[in-house]
């Protein structure tokens, strides 16, 4: 029997209890792997001293998926998923629940810090290169968390049904309908009707406060346990545990518990700083957190002349709305230059003929299915590009530390080229502006598809033997 | 070869930089919006407020999300707020519904009047609060013969709503100055001393010859109100007082309790910071 085997676990240090906690620890270990998970996951789980800023913002991601979740569900208890009563019941929510509007903006800033503190981990991600071998899987679980979280936040957006939630709901679920044969079907059988409407509500409150939920939270464990199987990177991007003392220790490794257990508590109290500025004093933040169309209850009958999404959205919003007919020119150039980039650089005749292949069905398929076909799959595909990276960069180094001047450009165009795609999102549509979210466009995507070449051309520096601060 | 790509790329990023701000202009629009003074803990002016909004507001529009009694929030107890504030028999826990019905309303102005109860959040914009647009809106209606109510406003174009408040305000009538060029607009719209308005027209000379001007819009004052024009401006000051706090009572409240809050976490942040100094002291 398992129960016999496994040693008592002795507590010291609580005094007069530490005979009965010690017990009681006992029992509980020989059911169930405390000690060994806590040692595991915590106290025994080394990882590289050398974290900076840019590694608050994976704690800090789950500080505010449990700050969701438990707004979450306070607000389910008044929020009344019908379109006739669910404006009204946000207001009295804000009004008259007790503490109410306090849980409503945790909820509605959270979902924007949410946003912030995942692409700001992604960002530490591209910086040091954590998504090269062996933490691949790390890379794509975490990519499939941000698919659940934008699901997520769209789901959700409908549920105060205000104007912006309606047309927004509307705009993005009619894309839909745009995928050739099956599109119109599709998008009825998703919104459960012709237009947005009850029924619409009523489903996505189900996947926004359950379906969803429960996915990003089996995904978070994924992320961690495939996490720590591998061990964390670092910002030089070296590994670890190559260097380990006679105790089978990582040299320039610290348990996890207590040093970024503090580390992390720190972090979280100033998360929390910038976090209850927004709450108490900018909920709105400008129409940034809470958009001003949606303090309107929905009107299916009157279109906003203005439609944009929240912020976190933009950058795709913006590649999607980039996507004219004349793009469909840069496009197929873009097309026939990649077929020629990877003709030119692989050997293998039967890869060079497939690409040929391939690239001339994309330049048919260009022409015979309409741009606004071309702007979903763009704007899906600008999302799913993350999740080939790890073969993408073939750099001989990880980190942007030892890498060359090619990935710092291509990187730092990247982020110009997403924010700037973020704030063209935000403003209405002029000739000028598609322009440059067209380069922006071409620019963000350069960033992925160019990267084998880049990476392999760019001058590294050579990798330290141990991490540096 | 490598290092001039990284300048195409470094120069073509600076271009897209620089071409942002140019999205921006293009899109203000409307007439300039005027600072309301919105002070939120001078319960005096939002009684005020409260009072000529149940008088002059809540016949056609409701405040549905807004109890009665939440009144007490101005300082005001059970009693004064049914005595004074309640014309259609309540109960002071009610939410400030209207009578009219909606069909009728739609019928007599083309739209049902909106719900006014959160219109000071949804009224921002870029161009400035929603408590400034309604302050702004409330001081721009004029005397128009071709509008079904005799009235128009100039900061929501043939609005539906008739002015409510004329009587106090007097019948104002609007004032269109031509100018050829948009600078000469722009800057007489800067010196204008009440709401005003620039709108571009073009249209074709006696020869077909495509011209464009631009007008300049004010409002002027016509016949005399029973308030003057100051008395006017200060009771609609009242009125976008009350209004903002409607929107959101729990407003004061939040920034108050904020503060708290980031003191809390103030404290905090200092024991952290020593927890984390004590225990990082040995890693190396």
């Amino acid at each position: 029997m398992a129960a016999a085997e496994k040693p008592p676990v002795t507590i010291t240090g609580a005094g007069p209890l530490s005979g009965v906690l010690s017990g009681l620890l006992t029992w509980i270990d020989q059911r169930f792997p405390l000690v060994s998970s806590w040692k595991e996951h915590l106290a025994e789980y080394y990882a590289p001293k050398n974290f900076n800023f840019w590694y608050y913002f994976g704690s800090l991601a789950l500080l505010v998926l449990v700050m969701q979740l438990v707004t979450g569900i306070f607000l389910t208890m008044f929020y009344k998923p019908d379109a006739a009563q669910a404006f009204a019941s946000v207001e009295y929510i804000m009004r008259d629940v007790w503490g109410g509007w306090v849980i409503r903006y945790m909820h509605s800033t959270g979902g924007s810090m949410f946003f912030l503190a995942v692409y700001l981990h992604m960002f530490r991600g591209l910086l040091y290169g954590s998504y090269r071998k062996p933490r691949e899987l790390v890379w794509i679980i975490g990519m499939l968390i941000f698919l659940c979280l934008m699901a997520e936040a769209f789901f959700g957006y409908l549920l105060p049904w205000g104007q912006m939630s309606y047309w927004g709901a509307q705009v993005i679920v009619n894309l839909f309908d745009a995928i050739p044969v099956i599109g119109p079907t599709l998008a009825l059988w998703i919104r459960g009707d012709y237009v947005v409407s009850d029924a619409t509500l009523n489903r996505f409150f189900a996947f926004h406060v359950i379906a969803i939920p429960l996915v990003l939270l089996g995904l978070v464990a994924a992320h961690i346990l495939a996490l720590h199987e591998v061990g964390s990177n670092n910002p030089d991007g070296i590994e670890i545990k190559d260097k380990k003392d006679a105790a089978g220790r990582p040299l320039d490794g610290i348990p996890f518990h207590p040093y970024y257990t503090v580390k992390d508590t720190l972090g979280a109290v100033v998360f929390l700083i910038v976090f209850a500025i927004g709450v108490f004093f900018v909920p709105e933040l400008g129409g940034y957190f809470l958009e001003y169309n949606n303090f309107i209850p929905a009107d299916p009958l009157r279109t906003p002349a203005h439609i944009a999404p929240l912020w976190y959205f933009t950058p795709y919003y913006s590649i999607l709305r980039a996507t004219t007919e004349t793009f469909m020119w840069a496009l197929s150039a873009g097309v026939i230059g990649m077929v020629a980039l990877i003709v030119l650089s692989v050997g293998n005749n039967l890869v060079r003929l497939a690409t040929v292949a391939a690239g001339a069905a994309l330049l048919v398929a260009f022409y015979v299915l309409e741009p606004k076909v071309w702007g979903v799959v763009l704007m899906g595909a600008a999302v799913m590009i993350f999740i080939p990276l790890p073969w993408l960069d073939l750099s001989p180094v990880k980190s942007i530390r030892y890498k060359g001047p090619l990935f710092k450009i291509a990187l730092a165009v990247f982020v110009i080229a997403f924010v700037v795609l973020g704030y063209l999102g935000t403003q209405p549509v002029t000739d000028t502006s598609t322009l440059i979210s067209q380069v922006c466009t071409a620019l963000y995507f350069m960033f992925f598809l160019l990267m084998p070449w880049y990476s392999t051309l760019d001058k590294c520096k050579p990798e330290p033997e141990r991490v540096t601060w | 070869m490598v290092m001039k790509f990284a300048k195409n790329l470094a120069r073509a990023t600076v271009l897209v930089a620089l071409l942002t701000p140019l999205a921006a202009l293009a899109s203000a629009d409307g007439a300039k919006l005027q600072k309301a003074p919105v002070k939120l803990n001078d319960l005096v002016s939002l009684q005020r407020g409260a009072q000529v909004f149940v008088n002059y507001c809540l016949n056609c529009h409701s405040a549905s999300y807004m109890r009665y009694n939440r009144l007490r929030d101005l300082g005001l107890s059970d009693d004064q707020i049914r005595d004074n504030l309640i014309f259609t028999g309540v109960k002071v826990g009610e939410l400030m519904q209207v009578a009219m019905d909606r069909k009728d309303a739609k019928e007599w102005f083309g739209v049902p009047p909106p719900d006014l109860t959160v219109t000071a959040r949804s009224r921002s914009s870029e161009a400035g609060s929603g408590a400034e647009w309604m302050y702004t809106y409330l001081r721009a209606f004029y005397r128009d013969p071709e509008r079904p109510t005799g009235w128009n406003n100039l900061v929501f174009d043939n609005v539906a709503m008739p002015h409510a408040l004329w009587q106090w305000s007097g019948q104002q009538r609007l004032a269109v100055q031509e100018f050829n060029s948009h600078d000469a607009a722009a800057a007489a719209l800067l010196q204008a001393r009440s709401v005003a308005r620039v709108d571009e027209i073009s249209g074709k000379d006696k020869d077909g010859k495509k011209v464009t001007r631009w007008v300049l819009k004010t409002i002027q004052p016509g016949s005399a109100g029973t308030l003057t024009p100051l008395e006017y401006d200060k009771r609609v000051a009242d009125l976008v007082n009350y209004m903002a706090y409607m929107a959101e009572p729990a407003r004061l409240e939040r920034e108050q309790i904020g503060i708290f809050v980031l003191l809390l976490l103030g404290i905090l942040f200092v024991f952290a910071y020593l927890l984390k100094k004590e225990y990082w002291k040995d890693v190396h």
